[in-house]
């Protein structure tokens, strides 16, 4: 089986975010990057199926020089080799997806998996978007994955609200990773060094031969506008909540 | 120019959710044309009447045999075929496990921009359609354009309210002419959890619990609170790690993102991972002992004690002010 994994490169969720006004971008100095915490779950899926069918698995990740540190980690995680569509101007997620499903597309597959949704632009939207392009059908957001390489069928547990789903598909198919699919897996030392020497191809996004105009434009961004000062209770258990019950009740008028 | 806003929606036993009247009131605000409907399955027309009420002028329900069961690629051709007959300006989609499978799907077929979880919309000076949505999980929030001839929207469910306009809901027969057969990921089962647990992104208000609680069988402490005030229940990430309450119960940066009106958090310390799920909260309340905890920072109200003491005393001070009313 030949499982592709997009990797996405992001902020790290302990990240402050830093702005100026009129900012169009947030400010990237001393941010730590690390892999997308959903990305981890879609490539720890792929090492389990290869260590289960047997096959191939490769990274596929789009961004500036940087992403090679998150491309490396995920070889030392078990994944055979990658290939790095180089990219440093802003574009968007249709811009992405046609530049990974390009890729995607030279490389062939059997499966691709990504993350349910990227931390830093929060679109949940490149899987289906690859998927189109590539004609794949998709399911998103899974709880649990059954793959049976002889049928070329799949089987996925997806979550909705207070529910999931099961969805039955052909593959090659687009599988997007949501919490709670696996328990990724760190790292060993020995691990760490072989991913050194692995393989990374370096792809020039103009060397695709895509439409890198982006449809999707962020014109400026903001701060959540800030909460005036709280008012703090204390003193006896009783006495608070009865004037915590009474302030929700009179003043914010909301129980 | 193409003119008007496809509303795509779903229903189940031909009831919609609350999103799909958030959509119209938006849509009837924005749109110089007509307000189109969509929903698919059987139970379809039975929606017509609320969906005309909360201001679709014409609703589109799919309601033969292919469209029984949810189809990502299916129901994703339907969309763009309907929207090609249409000739519309702009779709939106509800920003739910359901919207979120669909949207970008039908984004890809019509090559369209498409805007994910947008929590306001407007129109803007040079005609078009603009949105604003949360990125880094609500740390910061970006003003957008799509610049692609049709626009796509998700909208954030539980934001925006709703209107009785009565308008006429009128039935647009429309056939995409799709065959079952051609559908490849389809779904062949449902399975409910949690009896009855309120949708957290849909919740008016949340009693939040995080490892503060210290025990699973301590949660008994904030259902009892919850019970009280009709919210739902949620927690911060390591206590749903730890196995004490369900994954789906996780809220923060890398689980759910909601905005109640009013969020307790209890025992929860505030971590910025935490806060990032639910700055869209309309009033934070913390409990917590350590009156140092950031939660108070991110607070409008705090309570500084023990949850053990504070959480039953609260219940009942609740359930006193809700015997009055
Ligand atoms: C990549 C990544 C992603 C993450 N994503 C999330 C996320 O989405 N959501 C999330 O929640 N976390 C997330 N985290 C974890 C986050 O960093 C914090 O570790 C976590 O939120 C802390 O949970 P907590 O507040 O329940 O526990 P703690 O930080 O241990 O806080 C417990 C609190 O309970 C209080 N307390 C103790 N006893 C009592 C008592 N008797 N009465 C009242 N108060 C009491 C304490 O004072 C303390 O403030 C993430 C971390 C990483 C690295
Ligand atoms: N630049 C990128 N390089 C590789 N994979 C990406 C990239 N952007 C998005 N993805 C994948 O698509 C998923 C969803 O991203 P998004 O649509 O941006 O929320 C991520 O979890 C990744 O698996």
């Amino acid at each position: 089986m030949k499982i592709l994994v997009l990797v996405k490169q992001v902020p790290d969720t302990a990240t402050k975010i830093r702005l100026n006004p009129g900012d169009a971008a947030i400010q990237t100095d001393g941010i730590k990057w690390v892999i997308n915490p959903y990305d981890e779950f879609a490539i720890e899926e792929g090492l389990r199926l290869k260590e289960k069918h047997g096959g191939e698995v490769v990274v596929v990740s789009m961004g500036p020089a940087r992403v090679e540190e998150a491309i490396r980690q995920a070889l030392a995680m078990g994944a055979d080799r990658a290939v790095h569509i180089v990219k440093d101007a802003v574009g968007d997620s249709q811009v992405a997806a046609r530049a990974l499903a390009r890729v995607c597309q030279d490389e062939g597959y059997d499966l691709i998996v990504t993350g349910k949704q990227a931390v830093d632009d929060d679109q949940a939207q490149v899987g289906p978007l690859v998927a189109v392009e590539l004609r794949l059908p998709q399911v998103t957001v899974v709880l649990k994955l059954e793959v049976d390489p002889d049928a070329r069928k799949i089987r996925a547990e997806r979550e909705l609200e207070g529910a999931s789903e099961i969805v039955e598909l052909p593959m090659p198919a687009v599988v997007t990773a949501q919490r709670g699919l696996n328990e990724p897996r760190y790292p060993t030392l020995p691990n760490i060094m072989k991913a050194k020497k692995k393989e990374v191809k370096s792809v020039p996004l103009e060397s695709l031969g895509i439409d890198t105009e982006p449809w999707v434009v962020v014109e400026e961004l903001t701060l959540p506008p800030e909460r005036p000062a709280a008012r703090i209770l204390t003193g006896e258990p009783e006495e608070a909540a009865r004037e915590l019950a009474r302030l929700l009740h009179e003043e914010a008028k909301v129980i | 120019m193409a003119e008007g806003i496809l509303v795509v929606t779903n229903q189940e036993e031909g009831r919609v959710r609350r999103v799909a009247y958030e959509m119209l009131a938006v849509a009837q605000e924005l749109a110089p044309g007509k307000v189109t409907a969509l929903t698919f399955g059987p139970g379809a027309e039975q929606t017509r009447e609320g969906l005309g009420r909360y201001g679709a002028d014409q609703v589109v329900a799919l309601n033969g045999p292919a469209y029984a069961a949810y189809s990502s690629d299916g129901f994703a051709d339907a969309v763009a075929k309907a929207t090609e007959s249409l000739d519309v300006e702009a779709l939106f989609f509800p920003a739910n496990a359901w919207g979120k499978d669909l949207a970008p799907r039908v984004a890809g077929l019509l090559k369209a921009g498409l805007a994910s979880d947008c929590t306001d919309m407007f129109r803007r000076d040079d005609g078009r359609l603009g949105a604003v949505r949360p990125v880094y999980a609500g740390k910061a929030f970006a003003r957008v354009a799509i610049q692609s001839p049709r626009q796509v929207f998700s909208l954030r469910p539980n934001i925006q309210p709703i209107k009785e306009t009565g308008r006429a809901g009128t039935a647009w027969d429309f056939d995409p002419g799709l065959d079952a057969a051609s559908f490849k990921a389809v779904v062949t089962e449902v399975l409910t959890s949690q009896g009855g647990q309120l949708e957290l992104t849909e919740a008016d208000i949340i009693v939040s619990g995080g490892r503060g609680v210290k025990a699973p069988e301590n949660f008994k402490v904030l259902e009892d609170l919850a019970d009280a005030l009709g919210a739902a229940l949620g927690s911060s990430r390591p206590v749903a790690d730890e196995g004490w309450v369900p994954h789906s119960y996780h809220i923060g940066q890398t689980g759910k993102v909601v905005s109640p009106t009013v969020y307790f958090a209890v025992g929860i310390s505030g971590a910025i991972q935490h806060l990032a799920g639910i700055s869209g909260s309309k009033y934070i309340v913390a409990i917590n002992s350590d009156a140092d905890a950031p939660i108070f920072k991110a607070a409008n109200y705090g309570v500084v004690g023990d949850l053990f003491k504070v959480v039953p005393a609260l219940a009942q001070e609740i359930r006193a002010i809700k015997k009055d009313a």
